[in-house]
């Protein structure tokens, strides 16, 4: 049986809900307008489970599970908000500040960032683990656009959208660990790259100051990321 | 099936042995980690020629080649010195003084694990454990296994390299 | 090649080493090698040749014979000699000793209790064939087992055999493994089976860092490890495997490839096997050195030719594993153990262990203990016995302080725990884990919070970097014992390291994550007045760390 007709119930905080077995409790959540944090997902791109703020927990289940990965189950119970998963979130949320160099006050998208805006809805206002501070750099070596590393978390949205939905796979994850870092070809600039077809998809998807559109100050960086869902049909249906 | 032909980055014969092991897997892109073994193998390291060889062989994209070569401890993108001392860290040999020899090269030779000395000699690099736990603390010697070590043997040994 | 062919070479083969009055077996695996035994292999040849004993003598290099401290190790058989520390220069002297008394300066004790008290399965040829010859490993029985499967059992009776025998995966988790296959066989539909494509893929990438069971098995005995692995892919009906091994493992990995290129020039491995319509087709992946790929979906992304970043499971890869496809992966000792419980029945082995672990492990027993070298224990047997008994104690007249197994993914057990029975369960309960086989002693002069220390930056350095808590989590944990052990830390960040502990393993993607705070815990429990000394007292009760 194709699994989109097969409808399954389930309860998300304690709400009956209906959907197709074949959705993820993210998609189940959102259709239902409950809101579960979220950096590295993004509509239209594959999902990687990552950034771990979308941790629900499912009764029976003993590990925390994403959601944005994890596909519905008949009679499955999940709770998408509790003390625990609070803290966690919020621990979360603050090792990735300690771990670049999150000025908001000097950045680009100051007013515009999805990091920014997690740390209000999780209600996170101070970081009690030590900041690491590592030396990172800025590459400003292309003419439209730059990469500040020191914003980078690592969601690789911009790795995602450059090789599945613009098909150049300029981007990857070089070196691994704390040590990873998004770079371009052979770790040239970015300005050097021979790949880049300069679409700025990747700029677009950044939900940091990380990639940014040259000759813009502090906060003045908007984006747009609605042409995903739909690219994202399109190319499926030339497939 | 591959059109053109490409052709290595130099004359060097050496590359008839990282072809051989590409073509052997028909050029599939799952042959990258293969190839950059290979190359490793037959250079002592990976350089940027190689890389971009590599990725236009089995088209890979290059910053995948590179994320790929620069993931692994294994692989390493700078020459090698002419001898290489590799020190183990793992448990056993930690607890059995692994550090006191790293110490003792630091000491001697201004060298931390991944460097090499400034004449080009020795590079000295760490494994997590060589499978010789029973002799800890081990180390290798230009590819020769050499237990129980303390600072003085493993001195020796080094001075028997350059020899 | 027939089952009575297979027969005639194995009765040729005993045959042939019947025939001579003494058989010397040199131990060739990497512990032996590194102190030169191949040059005592060398040696005894050519005495043997000069003396003109070529048809009464055989010499032969052979796998581990288990205890590497004494290294390098020389067997005679029949006479059941063993030698120890064995020089070039002492060849003579051994052949002259043949048909007399062994020589007493170099002989081992005769019934040690290292070897007695051992079971040895997956490691009964270890030491007795030459791994780089497949008649050895026939003449032993080997190969039988798959012959027997393919000439008589249907994939569900192999299936419901290993199922019987209660294996449980030897890699760490100690997932069941007839379970496992049994989900390998239902995946995408049992009717469309035959069409579906299927692997199996061996686990030999062995990270842990003190650890080298897998390493020997390889070395020792390369066939049976292909023969499990054939056994299972008729099982699970796959026709494809992959052996993933460390790239540091050269010496295995010359053997693998050795034994898989004799295993097909013999029709064991390749097509149409035994003359059934079985085909089985094997090949090797080298590892490049890092530890995450140990986890299946890692390793799966680095067999696929990427960087080895876990995925989140489910899928598993019983049902969405190698390419997408279902695939079986097993630790090397698992599919090691397999030819045996075949060829024994599954009640055989079901007898021998606990109630819940079944069967014999392997352990690679180093740091402070007398006897370091690898041994086969039955399950259930005590941590006291393999210590103590097998292990000789601790040398220098130090005390016991406590035994890690598990690794980076394990925890360190205390003395009043050494009458604990090992087997899965058990150690769990004592907040440490079976793992693939590691077993580091320590004495008193190991401190606890060094050792935790050490632990956490292998999983810092090992970690794939690509969710946050491992990778940012592992780093300040690491900098927070970093500054305990330099006398420099409060007991809030003592209060901080355990709430990072409880972060990193309840919310990391995949298993390096989860267990690498399991080190920190363990010493935290049974050790917390070390951590407390370092902190207040600014003293190392060790004397390890210099604060
Ligand atoms: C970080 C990590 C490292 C691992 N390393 C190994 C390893 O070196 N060898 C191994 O057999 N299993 C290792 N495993 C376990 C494998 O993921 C897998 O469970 C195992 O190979 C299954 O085989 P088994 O059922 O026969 O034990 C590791 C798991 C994790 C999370
Ligand atoms: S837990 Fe660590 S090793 Fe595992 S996926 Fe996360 S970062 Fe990678
Ligand atoms: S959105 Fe699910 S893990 Fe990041
Ligand atoms: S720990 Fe050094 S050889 Fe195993």
């Amino acid at each position: 049986m194709n699994p989109q007709a097969q409808v399954t119930t389930l309860k998300i905080d304690d709400r009956e809900i209906s959907a197709h077995a074949d959705q993820t409790i993210l998609d189940v959540a959102i259709e239902n307008g409950i809101e579960i944090p979220t950096l590295c997902h993004l509509e239209g791109l594959s999902e990687v489970g990552a950034c771990r703020l979308c941790l629900v927990e499912i009764q029976g289940t003993p590990k925390l599970q994403p959601a944005c990965v994890t596909r519905v189950r008949e009679g499955m119970e999940v709770v998408t908000h509790s003390e625990r998963l609070q803290k966690y979130r919020r621990f979360i949320l603050e090792l990735f500040f300690t771990e670049r160099n999150h000025i908001c006050s000097v950045c680009v998208a100051n007013g515009n960032c999805e990091l920014q805006d997690m740390a209000t809805t999780l209600g996170m206002d101070h970081v009690h683990y030590p900041y690491l501070y590592p030396n990172v750099p800025v590459d400003a070596s292309h003419d439209l656009f730059g990469l500040d590393q020191n914003r980078c978390i690592l969601c690789t949205r911009c790795v995602r959208v450059c090789a599945e939905i613009e098909g150049a796979h300029t981007w990857d994850v070089r070196g691994h660990g704390i040590d990873s870092r998004v770079f371009t070809d052979f770790n040239e600039p970015w300005g050097e790259s021979v790949t880049c077809t300069s679409c700025g998809k990747c700029v677009n998807v950044c939900p940091t100051g990380a990639l940014f559109k040259k000759g813009k100050s502090v906060g003045e960086m908007s984006r747009k990321i609605d042409f995903l869902p739909y690219l994202k049909k399109m190319r499926e249906e030339m497939k | 099936m591959r059109s053109e032909k490409i052709s290595p980055p130099s004359e060097d014969k050496r590359w008839k042995i990282v072809d051989t092991t590409m073509r052997r897997k028909g050029y599939v892109p799952s042959a990258l980690i293969e190839a950059l073994h290979s190359t490793q193998e037959a250079f002592g390291y990976l350089d940027e020629s190689a890389l971009r060889y590599i990725s236009a062989s089995l088209r890979v994209p290059p910053s995948k080649v590179y994320g790929v070569a620069t993931f692994y401890h294994f692989f390493t993108l700078r020459p090698q010195g002419k001898h290489t001392c590799v020190v183990c860290t793992g448990t056993a040999c930690y607890i059995k003084g692994a550090s006191a020899l790293l110490q003792t090269l630091d000491k001697n030779f201004d060298i931390k694990p991944g460097e090499t000395t400034s004449d080009g000699e020795i590079s000295v690099l760490t494994a997590r454990c060589l499978g010789s736990c029973s002799l800890a603390p081990a180390a290798v010697f230009d590819g020769h296994v050499a237990g129980n070590l303390e600072p003085q043997t493993l001195m020796e040994q080094i001075a028997r390299l350059k020899e | 090649m027939t089952r009575e062919e297979l027969d005639a070479i194995g009765e040729k083969e005993l045959a042939a080493s019947q025939q001579v009055k003494h058989r010397l077996n040199v131990c060739l695996a990497a512990g032996c090698m590194s102190l030169q035994s191949d040059a005592v292999l060398a040696s005894l040849q050519k005495n043997i040749k000069e003396r003109g004993l070529e048809h009464e003598c055989h010499v032969k290099g052979v796998g581990c014979l288990g205890l590497c401290k004494a290294g390098p190790l020389v067997a005679v058989e029949p006479n059941g000699v063993m030698y120890q520390h064995v020089t070039a220069n002492e060849a003579n002297e051994i052949l002259e000793a043949l048909d007399a008394e062994p020589l007493a300066q170099l002989a081992l004790e005769p019934a040690l209790p290292f070897f007695n008290r051992q079971t040895k399965i997956s490691l009964e040829n270890s030491g007795v064939i030459d791994p780089e010859r497949i008649e050895e490993y026939i003449a032993q029985g080997g190969y039988a087992a798959l012959a027997q499967v393919l000439n008589e059992l249907t994939p569900a009776q192999v299936v419901e055999q290993v199922t019987r025998s209660g294996l449980r995966g030897r890699g760490g988790a100690g997932y069941p493994t007839g379970l496992k296959w049994s989900t390998v066989v239902k995946a995408q539909g049992a009717q469309t089976r035959e069409s579906v494509q299927k692997y199996v893929i061996c686990n030999a990438d062995e990270g842990d860092p003190g650890a080298f069971m897998d390493r020997s098995m390889l070395e020792s005995d390369p066939h049976r490890i292909l023969e499990g692995m054939a056994i299972a892919a008729y099982a699970v009906g796959a026709n494809q495997g992959y052996i993933y091994v460390r790239a540091e493992y050269p010496l295995a990995i010359k053997r693998l490839k050795i034994a898989i290129r004799q295993a097909e020039r013999a029709g064991v491995l390749g097509s149409a096997i035994f003359a059934s319509p079985f085909n089985f087709h094997v090949e090797l992946r080298m590892g490049a050195g890092a530890f995450v790929c140990g986890e299946e979906t890692a390793l799966i992304a680095s067999i696929e030719g990427g960087r080895g970043l876990p995925r989140i499971r489910p899928p598993y890869p019983a049902e969405y594993g190698l390419w997408g496809k279902p695939t079986l992966i097993n630790n090397v000792e698992t599919y090691a153990l397999v030819p045996s419980i075949i060829r024994n029945g599954s009640e055989w082995f079901a007898n021998i262990g606990t109630e819940k672990s079944k069967g014999t492990k392997v352990f690679a027993l180093a740091g402070a203990v007398q006897n370091t070298g690898l041994v086969e224990v039955p399950m259930g047997i005590t941590l006291r016995e393999i210590i103590f008994d097998i292990g000789g104690g601790i040398p220098d007249g130090k005390k016991f302080k406590a035994v890690q197994t598990g690794g980076p993914s394990g925890g360190c057990v205390p003395k009043q725990f050494l009458d604990k029975a090992v087997d899965y369960e058990t150690l769990t309960q004592l907040g440490t884990i079976m793992g693939s086989g590691g077993m580091i002693v320590m004495d008193e002069t190991s401190c606890m919070v060094d050792v935790a220390r050490y632990f956490m930056e292998f999983c810092m350095t090992e970690s794939c970097g690509k969710c946050v808590p491992c990778r940012v989590g592992t780093v300040q944990m690491y900098n927070l014992l970093t500054k305990i052990t330099q006398g420099e830390a409060t007991l809030d960040d003592l209060a901080l390291l355990e709430e990072l502990c409880d972060l990193v393993r309840n919310t990391s993607l995949c298993g390096l994550g989860q267990a690498a705070p399991n080190p920190v815990l363990s010493t935290l429990r049974y050790f917390r007045e070390e951590y407390v000394a370092h902190i207040q007292d600014k003293k190392c009760p060790a004397g390890v760390c210099k604060l």
